[in-house]
C-alpha cells in the first residue's frame, strides 16, 4: 500500500516534469517575442548602419538586430516571411515591387542615393581613376586576373557598376575577369583581398576605415549610371522600436553619419 | 567573438542531437537486425543527404517548409508563425541532413553485437524492450555515442542548408558558420579567425572522441 502511495505522486511529477521540459522548450523557441526588432539593411549600409544603431542605442537605450545582404536576396526572404521589420533597400524598385504585393506599410522614404567607387588594393597594377582609363589601359594591355562587383542579377551597386562598365564600353571585355560577390561588401572583400586587380564597390563601404585603408578608389561619375535611389520602408509586422529607428534614421543625427559615409541625402 | 552564435549553434546542434538520439536507436537496431527486401533502399535514403549538395537539400526543404506547403502551413496553423526563416525550421532541416550522420555510426554499433547473444537474450525470455535496455544498448553505445557526437559536430559546421532556410538572422539563424562568413565580409578578419579556430577545436576534439569509441566497438565481447 505505501508503494502504492508513493508511486502516485512519482507518476505526477514525471507529467509535471515532462511538461515543464514541454514548457520551457517553447519558451525558448518563442524568446523571439521580445527580442530587438529585425533590420535588413542592403550590403552598403554595412558601416553606416551600424554606427546609427549605435547611437541609436546610446541615444534611446532600444536595440535593433542588423542583418546585412543584397538587397535582392532580403526582398526575396520579406516575400517568404522573414520576420524583418524593417527594410533598407539600396535600390527603391525593390520596396515598390514590395509595396505593390501589400507586404509594407507604406511607400515608404528615400533616405539617401548612393556612389560608385572604383578600388583598387595597395600593390595592385591597376591605378583607380574616375573615368577607368587605367582599368581599359589594363584590359587591352592584359595583365588583368580579376576584378570584383556584387552580383548584377540581385545586388543593386552590381547592377549600376554593370551599367557604368557598359556605359564606359568596358564591359564585354571585363567580363571574363569578373568576379561576383553575393552582396556589394563581399565584392569589397573579393576586390580588396589581394587575389583581384580591383573592384566597384559602395563609395560608403571605401569611406569606412577598415575598407579604404586596404586600398586607393576614386568616385565613378553618377550620370555614368541610374541613380542608386536608396529606399526604406516598415514592413506589415513592424513594432515601435522598428518605428522608432525609422524615425530616428531621418533625424539630424542619423543624416549626420549617413553624410560621414558619401551618401547624399534627399531634402529633409 | 559572436557568442550569440556561437550559443544558437549548440542549441541547435543539443535539439538535434535530443530528438535524433531516439531515432538512431530506433532506426539504426532496425537496419542492424531488419531482414526485408527494401533494406537497401532505406539505407541509400538514410545516406542521401551525405552527398547531395547541401544547396539542392536547402532548395528542397525551402520548399518543402514553405508558406504554401503542406508541412509549413501546418506548422502556422499550429504555432502561428512560419518555419522557414525560423530556429524551429532550422531544427528541422537540421534533423533531416544529419540523417546519415546519426542513424549510420548507430547501426554499426547494433550490427557488432553477435547475433547469438541477441537470441540467447530471446531464450532467456527477455522482452524485446528489455533486451534493448539491458543487452544492445550497452553494447551499441560506443556506435550511438559516435553518431551523436558526429551530429553534433557536424550541425556546428552545417552553411549552405542553414543558409537557404535560416537566413542570417541574429539569434535566430545566424549560427555560428553563418557568422564566420558574414564576419569575412564585413573586413572583420580577427573575429572570424577567432570563430574558425573555436570550430577547429571543436571538430578535432569531435573527431577524436570518435576515433577513441570505434575502436570499442565490439571490444567488450572478444
Amino acid at each position: 500500500m505505501a508503494v502504492h502511495i508513493k508511486r502516485v505522486p512519482m507518476m505526477k511529477r514525471r507529467i509535471v516534469l515532462a511538461l515543464a521540459a514541454c514548457l520551457s522548450c517553447n519558451v525558448a523557441l518563442s524568446a523571439r517575442a521580445d527580442a530587438p526588432p529585425l533590420i535588413a539593411a542592403a550590403s552598403d549600409l554595412k558601416f553606416a548602419v551600424e554606427a546609427i544603431a549605435a547611437a541609436f542605442a546610446a541615444e534611446t537605450g532600444q536595440e535593433v538586430s542588423l542583418t546585412f545582404g543584397s538587397t535582392g536576396i532580403l526582398t526575396t526572404q520579406i516575400r517568404q516571411g522573414a520576420p524583418f521589420e524593417l527594410l533598407m533597400a539600396a535600390d527603391e524598385t525593390f520596396v515598390q515591387q514590395l509595396q505593390a504585393d501589400g507586404l509594407t506599410r507604406d511607400a515608404g522614404s528615400l533616405y539617401a542615393q548612393g556612389r560608385l567607387v572604383i578600388i583598387a588594393p595597395h600593390g595592385s597594377a591597376l591605378q583607380a581613376d574616375a573615368n577607368l582609363d587605367a582599368l581599359a589601359a589594363m584590359l587591352d594591355a592584359g595583365g588583368m586576373s580579376r576584378f570584383a562587383i556584387a552580383n548584377p542579377d540581385h545586388a543593386p551597386y552590381g547592377l549600376r557598376a554593370q551599367e557604368a562598365l557598359m556605359h564606359r564600353g568596358l564591359w564585354d571585355r571585363v567580363q571574363p575577369y569578373l568576379v561576383l560577390g553575393e552582396n556589394v561588401s563581399q565584392a569589397a572583400q573579393f576586390a580588396l583581398s589581394g587575389n583581384a586587380e580591383g573592384g566597384i564597390i559602395a563609395y560608403s563601404l571605401a569611406l569606412a576605415p577598415e575598407v579604404g585603408a586596404l586600398g586607393t578608389y576614386a568616385l565613378i561619375p553618377a550620370d555614368w549610371h541610374a541613380p542608386l535611389l536608396q529606399r526604406m520602408v516598415l514592413l506589415k509586422d513592424a513594432g515601435p522600436v522598428a518605428e522608432d529607428f525609422y524615425d530616428y534614421l531621418q533625424a539630424p543625427a542619423a543624416r549626420e553619419i549617413m553624410e560621414r559615409y558619401g551618401f547624399v541625402l534627399p531634402q529633409g | 567573438m559572436d557568442w550569440t552564435a556561437l550559443t544558437l549553434s549548440l542549441e541547435l546542434a543539443g535539439w538535434t542531437i535530443l530528438i535524433l538520439l531516439p531515432v538512431s536507436v530506433l532506426a539504426g537496431r532496425w537496419l542492424a537486425y531488419g531482414r526485408f527486401r527494401a533494406k537497401g533502399l532505406i539505407e541509400a535514403l538514410v545516406m542521401l543527404p551525405l552527398v547531395l549538395p547541401p544547396t539542392v537539400f536547402g532548395f528542397y526543404l525551402l520548399l518543402a517548409f514553405g508558406r504554401n506547403s503542406p508541412i509549413g502551413s501546418f506548422w502556422n496553423g499550429l504555432s502561428g508563425h512560419q518555419l522557414v526563416f525560423s530556429f524551429e525550421g532550422l531544427v528541422m532541416a537540421s534533423v533531416i541532413f544529419n540523417l546519415p550522420f546519426a542513424i549510420q555510426p548507430a547501426q554499426r554499433g547494433f550490427e557488432a553485437i553477435p547475433v547469438e547473444v541477441r537470441e540467447a537474450a530471446a531464450c532467456c525470455g527477455m522482452r524485446p524492450w528489455r533486451a534493448l535496455w539491458k543487452v544492445d544498448l550497452p553494447l551499441a553505445w560506443p556506435g550511438l555515442m559516435t553518431a551523436m557526437v558526429l551530429t553534433f559536430a557536424h550541425t556546428l559546421g552545417e552553411f549552405g542548408i542553414v543558409l537557404m532556410v535560416g537566413g542570417s538572422i541574429p539569434g535566430e539563424t545566424r549560427t555560428i558558420a553563418i557568422a564566420i562568413y558574414d564576419r569575412v565580409q564585413g573586413f572583420d578578419m580577427a573575429g572570424a579567425g577567432i570563430m574558425s579556430a573555436v570550430l577547429v577545436a571543436i571538430s578535432f576534439v569531435a573527431i577524436a572522441i570518435t576515433y577513441g569509441l570505434s575502436s570499442r566497438i565490439g571490444r567488450r565481447l572478444t
